[in-house]
């Protein structure tokens, strides 16, 4: 009896022995501020699950995180858009790996004040004339003969933004091609304040900063051609393609290196594509197909295959 | 005094008057608004809770206690660096030679140069050159060395405050140079000095530009256990949410004002203690 006692007292603290004995690690992020959100909220998640690893995310921007990510510096960089030609060869100099993996979307959202009542839908061509580089736009009226003839008041994020290079590229044909007179801010929440103190502002930033104001601002629904139908930024019309052409997804780039050699970056990584569709959603950008998810985690778990049992 | 010289005066007097309860006015509205907007967020909860993307849930613990590591760091860094090089500017170096002249003369120009270019400095020499990687160490030295000339300049202007005549009864009575400026000149200088570090450690507080550069993190959910560990500091983490697209982490960003305040301000109110201690036993 006593001994039966005793195996069940030694089974329990070696099971809670077991417990202690966690994950402890480093997990190293750095890149774009428009990802941090969701990194940042599965990073939260993880730590109840892991506590003793420490994950740390920096925000430098893609770019500025591409450039420690390559050299050597994190394990997992966030990026709003894929990664360059000239980032794909310093890789490969540096003989560093990488594997992109989607994480959600982002539908970036044409956006006027509220008591703007004229403008209840707009063509991609109409969003070029405004936009394009050189465009001659300065009043409503010149975008649509039917609009007041009032001076329009164009606010759009900073040149380094990934939202600047996917809309020029989306609208004007060529990334980074725009016209370069209207107010630029890098930080969203001055483009939403322009557009509710101006009756005649118009702006372009990610869904998030467009949910967030929803009573204070309103998002034009955009239309592909001139004859299809005008489709409004929302979870649905991103998640399943049909609010084109301004949905994007944005990515996470993980080290194949690191996943193999670092069992917080994998575990980590793993996580991520498990809670994503949850957290997500959480933080304001759209999720992505489960399918999506399901494909990603299964070939993290082959790069990081040593691993896969030996955790649970 | 004449009519038109006593009017002038008046108005003079009311310009200056205006000009004085103008910027006091400006500065009460900006701290009545955050405090409006942030106290209510203010909680014990608040200061020592991790980040989160949840409001309600995020605190700013780790930054606090970044920053407190960083200003230790910093001030244990600059104040021999920036004293004693006062010292040796006044007090022995050739007022003459034209090389002294041009150290003073850019001393002078670094205290004046944006912060960013420190942070551009830091990247390259601490984290890429020495290999300090994003720690609190790299980052304070970095800020040390942005308000290193602030010190230095506040420090030489204390020292060339005191009376010559202190150092030359000092000389009469048979001491060096070395024991006049430890007994006799320093402890003199010592309330112009503190000043001086107060305005700087407080600069290198609120710091955000430079440490983006050298790589403070927005997200750290853990507390540093060395100066080689990674770190983040409170005006990185309300420069954070002060971009983000809930309305609620903007009144948070000002609940993180609030604390930064108070942090300085205690900062400040424990130099002026110290600054009066000295000042009574002044010449």
């Amino acid at each position: 009896m006593i001994r039966a006692m005793l195996f069940i007292c030694l089974s329990f603290l070696s099971f809670s022995i077991h417990a202690e004995a966690a994950l402890k690690g480093r997990v190293m992020i750095d890149g774009s501020s428009t990802v941090f959100p969701i990194t940042e909220a599965v990073a939260e998640d993880f730590r109840n699950i892991q506590p003793r690893v420490r994950v740390a995310i920096g925000v430098s921007g893609t770019g500025g995180g591409f450039k420690k990510y390559l050299n050597g510096e994190t394990d997992i960089n966030n990026a709003s858009r894929t990664i360059k030609e000239k980032e794909i060869s310093l890789a490969k100099k540096n003989q560093i790996k990488f594997k992109e993996i989607p994480v959600a979307y982002d539908g970036i959202s044409v956006v006027i004040n509220k008591d703007n009542d004229w403008a209840t839908d707009i063509t991609v061509s109409e969003l070029k004339k405004i936009w394009q580089p050189g465009s001659k736009v300065t009043t409503w009226k010149d975008v649509r003969p039917t609009w007041p003839d009032k001076p329009i008041r164009l606010y759009g994020p900073g040149t380094d933004s990934g939202t600047f290079e996917y809309f020029t590229h989306a609208i004007n044909g060529k990334a980074h091609h725009s016209r370069s007179n209207y107010t630029k801010s890098e930080d969203d929440n001055m483009l939403v304040q322009g557009v509710v103190s101006d009756k005649y502002a118009m702006a372009y930033f990610g869904f998030a900063y467009y949910t967030e104001n929803k009573g204070r601002i309103k998002a034009i629904p955009v239309k592909l051609t001139e004859t299809s139908t005008a489709i409004a930024p929302s979870l649905s019309s991103i998640n399943d393609g049909s609010y084109k052409p301004l949905a994007r997804p944005v990515f996470i780039y993980v080290n194949p290196d690191s996943l193999k050699a670092n069992k917080s970056v994998f575990e980590f990584t793993r996580h991520y594509l498990k809670s994503a569709a949850r957290l997500v959603k959480d933080v304001g950008y759209v999720p992505l197909p489960d399918s999506e998810y399901q494909k990603s985690l299964k070939l993290v778990e082959t790069l990081g295959s040593v691993r896969v049992d030996s955790v649970e | 005094m004449s009519p038109h010289r006593r009017r002038m005066n008046k108005a003079f007097k009311w310009c200056c008057r205006i000009t004085t309860y103008g910027a006091i006015g400006v500065l009460a509205l900006l701290l009545f608004h955050i405090a409006y907007e942030g106290m209510s967020w203010i909680s014990w909860d608040f200061i020592t809770n991790f980040p989160s993307r949840k409001a309600e849930k995020a605190g700013i613990y780790t930054a606090l206690v970044g920053s407190v590591y960083v200003m230790v760091i910093t001030t244990l860094f600059v104040v021999p660096f920036g004293i004693g090089t006062a010292i040796y500017l006044e007090e022995y170096a050739s007022q003459k030679s034209l090389f002294i002249r041009f150290v003073k003369l850019n001393i002078a120009n670094l205290a004046g140069m944006p912060s960013i270019i420190y942070g551009l400095l830091g990247l390259t020499l601490f984290v890429r050159i020495m290999g300090l990687d994003r720690s609190i160490l790299a980052g304070s030295l970095t800020l040390g060395l942005l308000v290193l000339p602030v010190i230095i300049i506040a420090s030489q202007e204390a020292i060339r405050a005191v009376p010559q005549m202190v150092r030359e009864a000092g000389f009469a009575m048979g001491a060096r140079r070395y024991q006049v400026v430890i007994w006799q000149v320093l402890p003199a200088a010592i309330p112009g000095i503190m000043t001086g570090i107060i305005l700087a450690i407080s600069r290198a507080v609120g710091e955000t530009a430079p440490l983006i550069v050298i790589g403070a993190l927005s997200y750290v959910a853990f507390l540093p256990e060395d100066m080689f560990d990674m770190f983040t500091v409170l005006p990185v983490q309300i420069y954070n949410w002060a971009g983000r697209p809930q309305p609620e982490f903007h009144s948070l960003a000002a609940a993180g004002i609030i604390v930064l305040l108070a942090f300085l301000f205690t900062l400040n109110s424990i130099a002026v203690l110290i600054r009066e201690k000295f000042q009574r036993y002044k010449l």
